[in-house]
């Protein structure tokens, strides 16, 4: 819920001058969010600067875009990530009609840790049998035969995963029920998962910890969690059979196919030849009819304004400094539009 | 009204907003776990299938179960010969002296340590160690989460038993040295078989409190939803799997966590409660 912060505690009254006053009566207003962890470091960045900007701060909970939902479904929070869209059943669940904003796209790496090791390529079929446990060492012939110039250690593949509702672990298993048919049916696709093996660990941060502290460990996270903790990546051999690293340009190549009406749609396993595999929009959630659990008017801008914000360039060349795709113009012109139909009690918000 | 009847009244009061919460919470509990058993019956307890995947989802709670009690019995067994030279060495070698004033005092620091701080220690360390020597290849898992929990525990234990120990009568000893017995033989055939209840009473009570941590054992575990294979493989905790999933749980998956902390409930009281017994019955 938007709070109202009265500012007396962090200012001193007596230099403020009347300038300054008009100026903190406008930030009055702080948002708060919670969700996805995966595009936690560029919300982090970008509010931060948006706070530098209009004054108007806003906290995002990196709770994992499981607990996002569920936030904005209690109504606890402004807005909630997520790196999933919600299906018709979900949406039908939640107590008011939402939409979806997509805010940039990002890759999810499958990051290994294999001192020495700087890179090595993945098949899907390999991928798979990693992560079903087919695969329990690092020196398998299988891995040996496709990358003849690493040489693998005798070290058990230790599987690292989300042990959280995520979003990127729904990318991560939309892709793979995508390539294996195996895996579609013992496993399938969601934000929690029955893992037939690996070890879990909470939140992209929890997942990239464990990878970076465990000799022989593999598993899959946000672009700039391996980027930031310096891990190493696998590249991945796309649907078009080119061995893809997970680059902004390569995501942006997935991410050029039809756009539908209400942004709802997986990117995975693109057949454009220059794209990387597993990647995926990221969506803030919103309701529709602001106007609830006695959010003022003002309130509901804020948010409105903020993800407006969210679409400029200024905040989309964040995205881009953090190892996210920014979105496509065409996109942005399409969550504009959703963007202008949210509205409180029939009211528009933003013109 | 006399100041004796408004005290009865107030306590009266009090310990009947106790009674409610605690009815209340059971209350809570029991009504939160009903979808699930509707659904699956008394086969959540004993099926060891967990999936969370919407469309397919199944809920068992045996593998953490099965590692909530490993973890703690395995927890007791490491801490068992710690605590109990401890207590032995503190209430009765070196009964009053000032080096069992500063190991009684450090012993107790260890109760006062966040267990977060013991979930670093064991993820930063220990984990390091148990790859080193070979138990598996991640460090992670009930082992490893056992060995913290053992230090954990150890003030639980100790320092009730140390207190038990040596409060065990003078006059027993010295009867006992006058027959000619050893130090060893007193200890072993008079003061412990005094103390045994509260020693009993001692090891129960951090038994319980191993049953229910969560923050370090959830650090150390490995969070894997499977019944373990042995003591050095990944496992679960009924605890830590509520920890890690109460975030997004709504429907069936929050009624399933639900029931694993009503379970966790029974099972600590059950513990409590077979404690009483032993302690009734040697005492």
């Amino acid at each position: 819920m938007a709070v109202v912060v009265g500012l007396a505690s962090c200012q001193n009254p007596n230099s403020t001058s009347s300038k300054k006053t008009t100026k903190s009566a406008k930030a009055n207003i702080s948002l708060s969010a919670a969700g996805s962890t995966f595009a936690g470091p560029f919300y982090k960045t970008a509010f931060n600067k948006y706070l530098k900007e209009t004054g108007i701060s806003v906290s995002y909970g990196l709770t994992g875009s499981g607990a996002g939902i569920r936030s904005l479904k209690d109504r606890v929070v402004d807005f909630a990530g997520s790196d999933a869209y919600l299906s018709d059943a979900e949406m039908a669940k939640m107590p008011g009609v939402v939409v979806h904003i997509p805010t940039c796209s990002g890759a999810v790496d499958i990051a290994y840790n294999l001192p020495g090791i700087e890179s090595i390529k993945l098949t899907p079929d390999l991928l798979t049998k990693i992560f079903m446990g087919k695969i329990t060492k690092w020196n398998d012939p299988a891995l040996k035969k496709l990358n003849p110039d690493v040489k693998f250690p005798n070290l058990a593949i230790s599987v690292v995963h989300r042990s959280d509702g995520s979003g990127t672990t729904f990318i991560f298993s939309d892709y793979m029920s995508k390539i294996s048919k195996a895996w579609k049916e013992q496993v399938g696709t969601g934000k929690s998962l029955k893992w037939p093996t690996g070890m879990g660990a909470k939140g992209n941060p929890g997942v990239a910890g464990t990878i970076s502290s465990t000799v022989g460990a593999i598993g899959y996270i946000g672009s700039d969690y391996a980027f930031a903790q310096k891990i190493s990546f696998a590249l991945l051999k796309n649907k078009a059979g080119n061995f893809i690293a997970p680059t902004i340009a390569a995501v942006s190549a997935a991410g050029k196919g039809k756009m539908p009406a209400d942004t709802r749609i997986m990117e995975t396993n693109s057949s454009a030849p220059d794209a990387y595999p597993i990647s995926g929009f990221t969506w803030i959630i919103i309701y529709k009819n602001q106007a609830y659990n006695g959010r003022s008017f003002a309130e509901a801008q804020a948010t409105l304004k903020l993800l407006d914000w969210m679409l400029d360039p200024t905040a989309q060349s964040i995205a881009k400094k953090l190892k996210y795709a920014p979105l496509p113009e065409k996109v942005i012109k399409i969550a504009k539009g959703i963007l202008r139909t949210v509205n409180y009690d029939g009211k528009p918000i933003l013109q | 009204m006399n100041s004796e009847k408004i005290t009865k009244n107030i306590l009266f009061a009090a310990t009947i907003i106790l009674i409610l919460l605690a009815a209340g919470m059971v209350l809570t509990l029991v009504s939160g776990s009903v979808p699930v058993f509707k659904r699956f019956g008394f086969q959540f307890i004993y099926s060891s299938k967990w999936n969370p995947t919407a469309g397919r989802e199944q809920y068992g709670a045996l593998p953490f179960i099965v590692g909530t009690i490993v973890t703690s019995v395995l927890a007791i067994i490491i801490c068992l010969p710690l605590a109990f030279s401890t207590s032995l060495f503190i209430g009765e070698y070196y009964k009053g002296t000032l080096i069992a004033k500063i190991i009684g005092t450090m012993v107790d620091l260890l109760a006062g340590i966040p267990s977060i701080v013991y979930g670093l220690w064991g993820f930063y360390y220990l984990r390091p160690l148990i790859v080193t020597l070979g138990f598996n290849a991640q460090g992670f898992g009930i082992f490893t989460s056992s060995i913290i929990l053992a230090i954990m525990i150890i003030p639980y234990a100790s320092s009730m038993s140390t207190e038990i120990i040596s409060l065990v009568p003078n006059h027993l000893k010295e009867a006992a040295y006058s027959l000619g017995a050893t130090r060893m033989e007193v200890i072993f055939n008079v003061t412990v078989p005094a103390a045994r209840s509260g020693i009993v009473a001692s090891y129960i009570l951090a038994l319980g409190r191993a049953l229910g941590e969560t923050m370090a054992v959830t650090m150390l575990i490995g969070n894997s939803n499977l019944i373990p294979k042995g003591i050095f493989s990944l496992g679960n905790t009924m605890a830590s799997i509520i920890a890690n999933q109460f975030g997004e749980a709504e429907g069936l998956k929050l009624s399933a966590l639900i029931a694993i902390g009503l379970l966790l409930f029974v099972i600590t009281g059950l513990i409590n409660a077979i404690g009483k017994l032993i302690i009734k019955k040697f005492a």
